[in-house]
């Protein structure tokens, strides 16, 4: 457990201090308290960039599972200080900015704790080796993400948006943990490292598609790629500044990060590539043309930022395809250096424009573009910064947007000069599709600002505008800053932060030297294409009303939301149906069911391994497991034909105890100890059972013979005997009783064998097995309080019989 | 637990219940079991218990109250949340494995030294022990959690 550790760990361990704060104190606004935690990650982060500056690498291990190759192993290098350093930056200002935007009266508590889970989770995805410890924390960012979503868990669109996030994203991350495997199938190693180092045994390896398409699954799901984006915009229920925090600026970066960190090891695939760059094109421009006609501000930047997401997808699919093809190195470092960089300016303008959104969502009370309009001279801060960031990413000058997007049209338009053998034919797609999406990116960036400042006043909004207070403006004005001194001065991040982050997608040593400069002469190709963009556009942005009604031949039923809808409704009544057919009510279908199949897998198992009994080292029978059995016979048959449930229910404690004497004889003490225990709980916990029995008697009847009943436990009888005696009679492996008896006093220090195997040799085993029993007894909490209201209804008999 | 089976017809038990023997019986036995209960918890290191059976038995002691006694008077002697050991012991199971990343051991990894105290000589320190509380706590509140609650839902 090193410093660094500790730095991811940091913020969960600063939740758990936060929590436990707000229940007792509550006179200073939480976000106070939980500001210096990103800070302080923040400027530790800072201080390490000179030696990844250098080519270093950080390594440091912490052993967690060693024994199934799980360890906690912190890596870092320019990539994963990148995004390590925008998760605690832009953290660290949307913490400030939250404690402007939340009043004290939500559930702060619940928020800033969710916040700082993910904040761990995020660090623990990009700082880390192992791919293991990685699907680890890719898991809890889709759950804190979620409850971050569903924070206003009364508002039906919250818990909506937060249950389909949750299960797109958590489709891909599983799909994403069996790619892993088929990885570490292949190379034998959960190092991302050591893949690296396996590359020609991932490049022979049959598997290694299997591999790159769930890999992939992953990433698209959580960075919000076509078809997977439709989860983004219903997210944006969530407050502003989680939807500034984890849908803009980190989370959905996540599957950019799997994608660069993977480029390595799958560049040579033209599977990898082809996706990547071809469905990474389509989601950008399919979202920017979508993002148009949306009214609500927030689903603007929403698919806004499904269509950077994918321009910086296709950048680095780009990327790896010119090192697939081996076509062109420059092309290939001008693709990856332009990803990264576009990372951070998307972070910088997207991250400002979310808050100014929220900025204007809080003081109008609306975000609708129909009721917005000329705020231009009451909310003039506001407006200054929205002209500032928009213009940046719609890709002009002097903004950093600006010398991303050149790089991007730059790369797009040389790979035209490149050699692609079969593709060459249609490769003049590519530079088209991403001018055709640039051109819808600069027609929102202005309908952004001209739906929000300019028009007319409608005097529809629900509060009276005014201009935010100066805590809410600190964050958004700071990213402003950003943007303009990364378009200024661009090469203060290019030797830092950019090279080292793109020499390890790279997985090179050499020295890129990237210089980022405004101006490149009228030879540039990306100038042009700029001018073309920016005419286009304006002269679209001019005749809008005439050309919208497009959007009306994109039907709802053609949507992938309704595919989604439809989809989760016909699962929900099909398995409602599946379930209502075997699920009757009553336990004795149920015991049938699970002991049929038992003796079903037993009679498969006896088929397919014969039968081999060896009676020769028996023990002979005493006297007193003789009279031990006859009890217990005689009790079950006491049970079986008694009138009375109390005779019955003494008799099932006679064959409780009994089985513990039948332990203490066979000298195994702690075995009849539990027994005597659970037996005496039980036998009360079937007594205070007695009032919820039917009034009747099961017995006020002749019990009829049952056919499938004998049957059943016939066989389980049966069964259980010869599983016993064949267990016994032939030892496919030694007992692990030698390896427990000789280690119980050296490697735990005890003397009682059982206990040592229950909290150390086997601890995780008794670890969930309390949660189990916790599990069960909240279960029984909750069935008891819930008073299901079937008892109420006419239906009352049905009810009290299936309890039996 | 009286009403329970007040309710249920059988009204010889209504008799039992306010038995003086039984009371009497049930508070001296109560410490009994508890004792044991908590005896076989900490033997179980070297001698046969642990937290599972010490857990149900404590749970056994408190229930041998309810029965003699009625919930009300259970609730004033012993004024717990069953919920709240249940969540105790799970932050203690929960935790405790954690722990052993200060000492630079893979996670539940127990630690466990002997120091020597005044009167005793030397004592075993395990850290197993505290995972065994957490055990103890969640079974005895899981335990006496169903059987309140079932028993109370008629009253």
């Amino acid at each position: 457990m090193t410093l660094i550790h500790l730095a991811i760990l940091l913020p969960v361990i600063a939740a758990i201090g936060i929590g436990v704060l707000y229940r007792y104190y509550r006179r200073i606004h939480l976000g106070w308290f939980v500001l210096p935690v990103p800070l302080l990650i923040v400027i530790y982060l800072f201080t390490l960039i000179p030696r990844v500056m250098n080519g270093q690498v950080i390594y440091e291990t912490m052993q967690f599972m060693p024994r199934i190759g799980m360890n906690f192993d912190v890596y870092i290098d320019g990539l994963g200080l990148l995004f390590a350093i925008l998760i605690s930056g832009i953290g660290a200002l949307v913490v400030l900015y939250s404690i402007g935007y939340l009043s004290t009266k939500e559930n702060l508590g619940n928020f800033y704790v969710y916040l700082l889970m993910f904040m761990t989770a995020m660090l623990g995805i990009v700082l880390n080796d192992n791919v293991v410890m990685l699907y680890l924390f890719w898991e809890l960012t889709s759950i804190s993400s979620f409850l971050l979503i569903a924070f206003w868990n009364t508002r039906d669109r919250s818990l909506y948006g937060a249950l389909k996030s949750m299960i797109i994203t958590m489709f891909g991350g599983f799909l994403m943990l069996g790619g892993f495997i088929t990885l570490y199938l292949i190379t034998d190693t959960f190092s991302i490292r050591g893949m690296i180092d396996a590359l020609p045994m991932i490049q022979e390896s049959p598997l290694t598609p299997f591999a790159i398409v769930l890999i992939l699954f992953g990433a698209f799901t959580k960075s919000a790629q076509f078809p997977f984006y439709i989860w983004l915009p219903d997210a944006m229920e969530a407050p502003t500044p989680v939807s500034a925090y984890l849908h803009s600026a980190t989370m959905v970066k996540a599957g950019i990060y799997l994608v660069a960190r993977f480029t390595p090891l799958f560049a040579f695939s033209n599977l990898w590539v082809w996706t990547i760059l071809i469905v990474g094109l389509f989601t950008m421009t399919w979202a920017s043309f979508n993002a148009i006609r949306k009214d609500d501000l927030k689903a603007v930047l929403a698919f806004s930022t499904v269509s950077q997401l994918g321009l910086i997808m296709s950048l680095l699919g780009l990327g790896a395809l010119s090192l697939a093809t081996g076509a062109n190195d420059e092309l290939f470092t001008v693709a990856v250096v332009a990803a990264v960089f576009h990372t951070i300016n998307h972070a910088t303008f997207k991250g400002a424009l979310f808050m100014i959104t929220g900025i204007v969502d809080h003081e109008t009370g609306t975000r609708s573009m129909k009721r917005l309009g000329g705020l231009l001279t009451i909310m003039p801060i506001s407006f200054t910064m929205t002209v500032i960031t928009a213009l940046s990413m719609a890709g002009l000058p002097p903004f950093n947007g600006f010398l991303s997007k050149e790089l991007f049209l730059e790369a797009m338009i040389t790979v035209l000069n490149a050699d692609f053998g079969a593709m060459a034919s249609v490769d003049f797609l590519i530079p088209l599709v991403a001018i055709v999406g640039s051109i819808f990116t600069f027609i929102y960036s202005i309908l952004i600002i001209y739906g929000i400042f300019f028009g007319e006043r409608t005097h529809n909004t629900p509060k009276e505008p005014h201009e935010a207070p100066a805590l809410m403006l600190i964050s958004p004005a700071i990213l402003s800053l950003l943007v303009i001194v990364f378009g200024l001065f661009p090469n203060i991040l290019s030797a830092t932060i950019i090279d080292p982050a793109a020499m390890s997608i790279m997985a090179s040593d050499a020295p890129l030297g990237t210089h980022l400069a405004m101006w490149h002469g009228f030879a540039n190709p990306a100038l042009w294409a700029t001018i073309a963009i920016v005419i286009i556009g304006s002269v679209m942005f001019y005749f809008k009303d005439k050309w919208m009604f497009i959007y009306d031949y994109h039907k709802e039923a053609f949507t992938l939301n309704y595919l989604y809808d439809q989809g989760l409704m016909y699962s929900r009544i099909g398995s409602q149906k599946i379930t209502d057919g075997y699920m009757t009510g009553y336990i004795r279908n149920y015991l049938v069911y699970i002991f049929g199949f038992f003796i079903l897998m037993g009679l498969i198992t006896l088929m397919n391994t014969g039968l081999h009994m060896d009676f020769s080292n028996f023990a002979s029978v005493g006297i007193q497991e003789v009279i031990l059995s006859l009890i217990v016979l005689i009790a079950t048959a006491v049970i079986l034909i008694t009138r009375s449930r109390m005779v019955a229910i003494i008799m099932l404690g006679s064959i409780g105890f009994s089985m513990a004497l039948f332990f203490v004889f066979f000298r195994a003490p702690d075995l009849a100890l539990t027994q005597l225990a659970i037996e005496t709980v039980t036998t009360a916990l079937f007594l205070v059972c007695f009032y919820h029995l039917p009034k009747k008697s099961r017995h006020e009847e002749r019990m009829r013979f049952k056919f499938t009943n004998f049957i059943i436990s016939l066989g389980v009888g049966v069964l259980a005997i010869v599983i016993g005696l064949s267990a016994f009679s032939n030892r496919l492996f030694e007992p692990i009783s030698e390896f427990h008896i000789e280690n119980v006093y050296d490697l735990a220090a005890g003397g009682n064998m059982v206990n040592v195997i229950l909290v150390d040799f086997r601890g995780f085993d008794t670890l969930f097995e309390t949660f189990v029993f916790a599990i069960a007894g909240i279960g029984i909490y909750g069935l008891m309080k819930l008073k299901l209201k079937r008892k109420d209804e006419d239906n009352e008999e049905h009810a009290e019989e299936s309890r039996i | 637990m009286k009403s329970t089976l007040k309710k249920a017809g059988y009204n010889k038990v209504q008799k039992q219940v306010h038995d003086v023997f039984l009371q009497f019986t049930a508070k001296v036995v109560f410490f009994i079991i508890i004792l044991f209960a908590f005896k076989l918890f900490f033997a179980g290191h070297y001698t046969p218990g642990g937290g599972f059976v010490g857990g149900l038995l404590a749970a056994a002691a408190i229930i041998l109250l309810l029965i003699a006694f009625d919930q009300k008077t259970v609730e004033k002697v012993i004024p717990i949340d069953f919920r709240l050991l249940i969540a105790v012991g799970l932050a203690f199971a929960a935790v405790l494995p954690t722990l052993s990343f200060f000492f630079g051991t893979p996670f539940f990894t127990h630690q466990h030294t002997y120091v020597n105290v005044p009167v005793f000589g030397e004592v075993a320190l395990h850290s197993a022990v505290i995972f065994d509380i957490g055990v103890f706590l969640t079974v005895a509140g899981s335990a006496l959690l169903m059987i309140k609650l079932i028993a109370e839902e008629d009253a």
